[in-house]
């Protein structure tokens, strides 16, 4: 089923669907740090605590999703670059965009990306002291859980990490302006009145994705120049001292 | 008009290739690409060197048989048209036109501007044909065809099997010529009966030539020179994955 160049690209749209859905879930609950401390900490320790089976069930599904498509990825682009070996030759494009021809390296700093972020808020190896980061705020009981809004919010205290957030969200705008329309081709789900619609969609799709995500390390950049105040800095005023 | 050209001249296959420049004065406007390739070559037959050697037929753009990327674009620059149907009023008095072959490691050059596409041939005949006695052709209406899907299935025999999809593709994929060819009998009611088996075939064919994958640039059909709609590889797409699921289950 999936070893033909065709079935090659079934895996890439199959996958490349699961991480567009992801990405739209993932982004409205990140959102929700702008409706408070509280709120945040709740939906973070509600997804930890969901049962075993379905918490890392879908963590394995998303990482497979990832895996899959990025080894398909390189499988393709080492065919691709047999069928056409660089040679000396001029080299026109007449209407394929910035974003499907550069689809390979948006990619691949993606890719760099997730394995940052998930050091960097999952695993928490780049910065250990925010696993201590512990409150009641947004808590079901009494109980200590972990401080979300806090860890965000020293997370983006740093100017490189939050352009690097915002560059990588830029990045994935592009990657998504081209895949999510594509996708529908590769599974065969796309025809000339529609490929207008789908490719409006994906654009906005990208651009609203881009916007949900930046707006958070943009906002904290912004309240840490003085220009806004949103964000509860005392609440983080411990754990930035130490940082 | 005064022409620079820069042409690719290759000895064989295993030849390492080079650039050429030559000038070539008196170009008349009315001048097809083709004719003014002709020129070239009897310039080039009066200064005793070779002439450059390229592939044409029918010179009225149906044969196919042309090829020549001009400016790194497949039959050029203008929309449907083949190189023979590409007129010199075209550019500009001056101007440096830079004629190479068709790049894809599937379509080695023979000779200059000369490659090999029989492995176009080779996708075809693993099924790109109907299994069936055709005697002479039926009358008009014997087998009722609904007007939209001739009309589509039309739009696909349009193809000239030229290339110029293969080579506009960065990949070079052979996706369009194939999607084409599959989806021209895969529309009709005389190509049913082996529309899953022709699928799967002409698609391992496409793959054991050397070709690339598709990634949905979309150059292949802004390149070609019958307009050929990507809507055929999203209909080849869904062919393949439906006859693979039916032989799973078989």
């Amino acid at each position: 089923m999936f070893t033909s160049s065709i079935g090659k690209k079934y895996l890439m749209a199959l996958s490349g669907l699961v991480l567009i859905g992801f990405v739209f879930v993932h982004m409205a609950g990140n959102l929700q740090i702008l409706m408070g401390q509280e709120k945040i900490n709740a939906y973070a320790h509600a997804l930890q605590s969901l049962p075993l089976p379905i918490l890392w069930g879908s963590r394995l599904f998303l990482l497979a999703a990832v895996i899959i498509h990025a080894i398909t990825a390189y499988q393709l682009v080492k065919e691709n670059r047999r069928a056409r070996p660089n040679q000396n030759y001029i080299e026109t494009t007449k209407r394929a965009g910035l974003a499907s021809l550069r689809m390979g390296l948006t990619g691949s700093i993606l890719l760099a990306f997730i394995v940052f972020h998930l050091l960097h808020f999952t695993i928490r190896t780049i910065y250990p002291e925010y696993s201590e980061m512990m409150t009641v705020v947004g808590s079901p009981d009494s109980n200590e859980i972990h401080d979300v809004y806090s860890m965000v919010l020293a997370g983006f205290q740093h100017t490189w990490i939050s352009v690097f957030y915002i560059v990588a969200m830029f990045l994935l705008c592009g990657h998504l302006a081209h895949g999510v329309s594509s996708a529908f081709q590769s599974l065969g789900f796309r025809s000339e009145n529609w490929r207008g619609k789908l490719e409006l969609t994906a654009k906005a799709y990208a651009w609203l994705i881009f916007t949900g995500f930046s707006i958070v390390p943009l906002l904290v950049l912004a309240q840490n120049w003085g220009i806004i105040t949103i964000f509860d800095i005392t609440a983080s005023t411990e754990t930035l001292a130490s940082n | 008009m005064k022409l620079f050209l820069k042409v690719w001249r290759q000895d064989d296959r295993n030849d390492e290739g080079r650039f050429e420049t030559h000038t070539l004065d008196n170009v008349s406007e009315d001048s097809s690409f083709l004719e003014m390739m002709d020129q070239l070559n009897e310039q080039l037959l009066e200064e005793g060197t070779e002439p450059v050697v390229f592939d044409h037929d029918c010179r009225e753009g149906i044969c196919g048989m042309c090829s020549l990327t001009i400016n790194g674009l497949p039959h050029g620059t203008e929309n449907s048209t083949t190189t023979c149907q590409l007129h010199m009023r075209k550019f500009e008095d001056g101007d440096t036109v830079t004629i190479e072959p068709f790049r894809a490691k599937a379509f080695p050059v023979v000779k200059d501007l000369v490659v090999d596409r029989s492995a176009f041939d080779s996708i075809t005949q693993a099924g790109g044909f109907i299994t069936v006695r055709t005697g002479s052709a039926p009358d008009g209406n014997a087998l009722p065809v609904p007007k939209d899907d001739s009309d589509k299935a039309m739009d696909a025999a349009a193809c000239i099997g030229c290339g110029a999809c293969v080579a506009s593709c960065k990949n070079a994929s052979a996706m369009l010529f194939t999607s084409a060819k599959a989806g021209h009998l895969n529309m009709l009611p005389q190509g049913q009966a082996e529309k899953d088996k022709r699928v799967l075939a002409m698609v391992s064919a496409m793959d054991e030539a050397g070709f690339g994958n598709c990634r949905n640039y979309g150059e292949c059909s802004a390149a070609c020179p019958k307009d050929i709609s990507l809507d055929y590889i999203a209909k080849l797409n869904r062919d393949h994955a439906k006859a693979k699921i039916k032989s799973i289950f078989a």
